[in-house]
């Protein structure tokens, strides 16, 4: 990919932007490739791992949309859990009491989030950093003890998603279970693509260049607060579509778990471990939170303890995760963002002005 | 009377919440770091008093509170001067994700060690005992005497910050770290003695909750809540704002209550929380203009 | 034995070269000005003197003892005190908690709050005004009072003059021999060069993080300092 410059700026030496060499095509190759073996997944292979499957990408979903929103726009959310609860609600909510197919619920439920999350940003926009997180926080509370305290949701003790229950009766586990996943892997690699080409674009690229600063942002033309908006919008419309699968899955909806602080605590996990501000790090992250989980989680208080003392350590010490450690001995990005600066010789082939491979324009 | 005797109970309500905002607040201020394990850290010293007292043979908790203010200074020096002055400069992400990790630890860990159980201290007769105003209005003591203390506290903050050398230092370090430091103050040991002061403060509120209701792992998180919504309420950067904020909050959730019902008492908070966050977000009695 | 000895420093923000070997040997009773323009080096070697910055190579000896790793607080306690770049006083701090503050590490000396507004009696009337509500010759006044409450032995000017009226620029320069009869040395960074050679006694002029010229400004041209300054 390449886009063409002025030749007067350079002094007469024509350049090209490239944003991606060789390489990255044939891992955009291989990945189209992983991809299509996930879509075909659940014909082929066991249907409990189908299940272990959905739980990962929805998990991965999340920690996409949470880095977007850190990584992309600053903020700092302990309040997903508000829209993924949301999200199982209104799932419940069309699918129960409406009568529509459970699986078209799931988009009505992206819009439920979409339209809890206008208000919420309203308030929770006017506070900052470590105290906007717990203004999202108050906010997911106000959610659950409203859901908890209205008699026909099933109030505290949850209730049956009833329709969902009858189709997945009817269809038995087999033909169940994929439809769900299928729901899963699509909001994963929308998510997925919707952070790559918002880190990619103009906006990603000032955003990238002055995060925390918001005078610079606004003298660059960026309008900070609609983009924050917009992303917390996409976030929430997100976690719902997630809160929506998860009833689906799991078929019932409770308040204390629907919107658990557990879900932030899972995410700050995954995220921070990976790697903030780059879209391989929550990747890498889910699977490491997946593999622990399933092979600890049986120690309960334990499992959250090491949880915990990990977040702290790769903190402190290791700032940008694991996949920042693996992106400053590699310089390698398997989704590349940056853009470099190529000059081409007169009439020859375009060559690299750094050489080794380093980059000159970030 | 019910009306009366709710506002009063809220107002009583309020001095326990400015209790554990106040040190939230002075950790903020001076460091600009948000301790989301700070609700935990309220919890903590109920459990420490457990142990002072489980392991003596009829002593009185209220006794234990000094020995809980001075372990806890200790611990929240050393957690500062340990851990959290690492994450102090590096930006507000830091400081979320390793308190929030800190959080997790301490709320599991004391799962782990007492069992997800309620507790409770034994204070003897103080716990029942009251003053009457009326044959309807009763007033306890154990809720007025906390009350008194958030008084009493936030009083002696304002004069150790106006009139002592280290108190100075705090509001040094909190306007320009760094020419703090040229002039000679060592900061990585004065937010150490702040977060040390925070923790000293909470241990009050702490046992003293512990003596009037039950405790157990799991509150840590509300008192967070409560502790920040006090803090916003009342405007940052006023200690006085912060018990006005804590008055206000249990006005509301005990006003709440009685109209709604118990269920809806914290609900009640938080609705009053929004709605001053919409229409005054920078609080009653704000000093600092940013967050 | 020089009271501050900078050896070889070479001194980096991440990856710039901010000061390349440089080397200064300031005596007891010295009034030092380091000159230059903008960005040549001269307040990064102030701030490493003061502690803020560690030079990657080399070492700073205060009194013969190496301070180079040393953290700014322990450097006060050892008698260098700064008049940081654009004051720096403490905004919701008064004017007398601000030279308490400057007393902070309890070094014994000439120096109290009596003799600082002695020294500077337009702070006086001033006392309890919160700093932020002072004009600039009020600051920088008060910037110095504060830093002459550690009863330095050296004290480090960023840019004192900066922004100042020349009256108040004046007032200032003539408190220096005050503050050498009291057993103070100064070293003072400067962009206005006029002001400053009229009461310094050695002069180094600083270029892309060297020193271009160096000695007393009396064996100096104009033309050679001019030279050195720009660089032709």
């Amino acid at each position: 990919m390449k886009t063409t410059g002025s030749k007067a700026a350079t002094g007469g030496r024509a350049y090209s932007v490239w944003v991606a060499n060789r390489t990255n095509f044939m891992i955009l190759g291989f990945g189209i490739l992983v991809l299509i073996i996930f879509i075909v997944f659940p014909f082929f292979g066991a249907t409990s791992w189908t299940r272990r499957l959905v739980e990962f990408f929805c998990y991965l979903a999340l920690a996409q949309l949470w880095n977007l929103m850190l990584g992309y726009a600053g903020m700092i959310s302990a309040g997903q859990q508000g829209f993924i609860g949301i999200g199982a609600y209104t799932l419940w909510l069309f699918s129960d009491v409406i009568g529509i197919n459970p699986l078209i619920s799931v988009v009505f439920a992206a819009v439920g989030g979409v339209i809890i999350a206008l208000p919420a940003a309203a308030l929770v926009f006017k506070l900052k950093g470590g105290y906007l997180a717990i203004g999202t926080w108050v906010i997911a509370e106000v959610m659950r003890l409203i859901v908890a305290n209205i008699k026909r949701t099933g109030g505290g003790s949850g209730i049956t998603v009833q329709a969902t229950s009858e189709m997945a009766q009817k269809l038995g586990a087999d033909g169940w279970m994929p439809l769900v996943y299928w729901w899963a892997l699509a909001s994963a690699v929308i998510a997925i693509v919707v952070t790559y080409l918002l880190l990619r674009s103009r906006t990603g690229l000032a955003l990238k260049a002055i995060r925390d600063n918001d005078l610079a942002a606004e003298s660059s033309g960026v309008n900070l607060w609609r983009t924050k908006l917009y992303t917390y919008l996409i976030a929430g419309g997100g976690c719902a579509v997630v809160g929506a699968i998860e009833a689906m899955y799991s078929l019932r909806v409770h308040p204390g778990s629907a919107f658990s602080i557990n879900w932030t605590a899972y995410l700050i996990f995954i995220t921070v471990i990976g790697g903030i501000g780059t879209i391989e790090g929550p990747i890498i992250g889910t699977v490491i939170f997946y593999v622990l989980r399933e092979t600890t989680s049986q120690y309960g208080t334990w499992y959250f303890i090491a949880l915990g003392l990990l977040a702290i350590v790769v903190t402190v010490w290791s700032p940008a995760g694991i996949y920042g450690w693996v992106l400053k001995k590699t310089g390698f990005n398997f989704f590349p963002l940056q853009r470099k600066l190529r000059f081409s010789e007169a009439g020859g082939t375009p060559t690299p002005i750094a050489s080794g491979g380093e980059e000159v324009a970030g | 009377m019910d009306w009366l005797n709710a506002i009063i109970q809220g107002i009583l309500l309020g001095g326990l919440y400015a209790l554990f905002a106040v040190g939230l607040s002075l950790v903020f201020g001076t460091m600009r770091l948000v301790n989301l394990a700070h609700g935990d850290l309220t919890v903590l010293p109920a459990y420490i008093a457990l142990i002072i007292v489980g392991s003596t043979a009829r002593f009185n908790p209220l006794y234990s509170i000094p020995i809980v203010m001075v372990i806890m200074f200790v611990f929240g020096y050393l957690l500062q001067r340990g851990l959290l002055n690492f994450v102090v400069g590096s930006g507000d992400v830091a400081g979320v994700i390793v308190t929030f990790g800190l959080s997790i630890v301490i709320m599991n860990g004391l799962q782990e060690a007492f069992t997800a159980n309620s507790q409770g201290l034994d204070a003897g007769r103080i716990e029942n005992m009251s003053i009457t105003l009326s044959d309807q209005l009763a007033i306890g003591w154990l809720p007025l005497i906390i009350f008194i203390m958030a008084v009493v506290v936030i009083a002696a903050l304002n004069v150790y910050m106006g009139n002592t050398k280290m108190g100075r230092a705090f509001r040094a370090v909190s306007d320009d770290q760094e020419a703090a430091r040229l002039m000679g103050i060592n900061t990585k040991h004065v937010w150490a003695v702040a977060m040390g002061v925070a923790l000293l403060i909470v241990s009050i509120g702490g046992v003293m909750m512990g003596i009037r209701t039950t405790f157990n792992p799991l509150l840590g998180a509300d008192r967070l809540i409560f502790a920040f919504e006090a803090v916003i309420i009342g405007g940052m950067g006023s200690s006085w704002g912060t018990l006005l904020g804590g008055v206000i909050l249990g006005v509301a959730q005990l006003l709440g209550a009685l109209i709604f019902g118990p269920a809806w008492q914290i609900l009640a908070g938080h609705v009053v929380f929004v709605v001053i966050l919409a229409l005054r977000p920078q609080g009653f009695l704000a000093k600092t203009v940013t967050a | 034995m020089s009271l501050l000895e900078i050896e070889n420093a070479s001194v980096f923000y991440e990856d710039f070269q901010a000061l390349y070997d440089i080397n200064i040997k300031i005596e007891e009773g010295d009034i030092f000005a380091c000159i230059g323009a903008n960005g040549a080096g001269k307040s990064t070697m102030l701030k490493t003197v003061a502690g803020v910055l560690v030079p990657k190579t080399g070492r700073i000896l205060f009194d013969g003892q190496p301070i180079d790793h040393m953290p700014p607080y322990k450097r006060v306690e050892l008698g260098i005190s700064s008049v940081p770049e654009g004051r720096r006083v403490f905004p919701s701090l008064t004017v007398h908690e601000n030279l308490l503050i400057g007393g902070y590490r309890n070094r014994k000396g000439p120096w109290t709050t009596d003799s600082i507004y002695e020294l500077f009696p337009l702070l006086k009337p001033l006392r309890k005004r919160q700093a932020n509500g002072l004009s600039g010759g009020e600051q920088q006044a008060l910037a110095i009072g504060r830093a002459l409450m550690a009863n330095p032995r050296l004290i480090l000017m960023d840019e004192v003059s900066l922004g100042l009226a020349p009256v108040v620029i004046k007032r200032i320069y003539e408190a220096f021999p005050i503050l050498l009869e009291n057993g103070c040395t100064i070293l003072v960074v400067e962009q206005d060069v006029q002001h400053v050679l009229t009461v310094a006694t050695h002069v180094a002029c600083f270029l892309e993080g060297r020193i271009a010229l160096e000695g007393r400004p009396s064996e100096l041209t104009s033309e050679q300092i001019t030279a050195a300054y720009f660089g032709v």
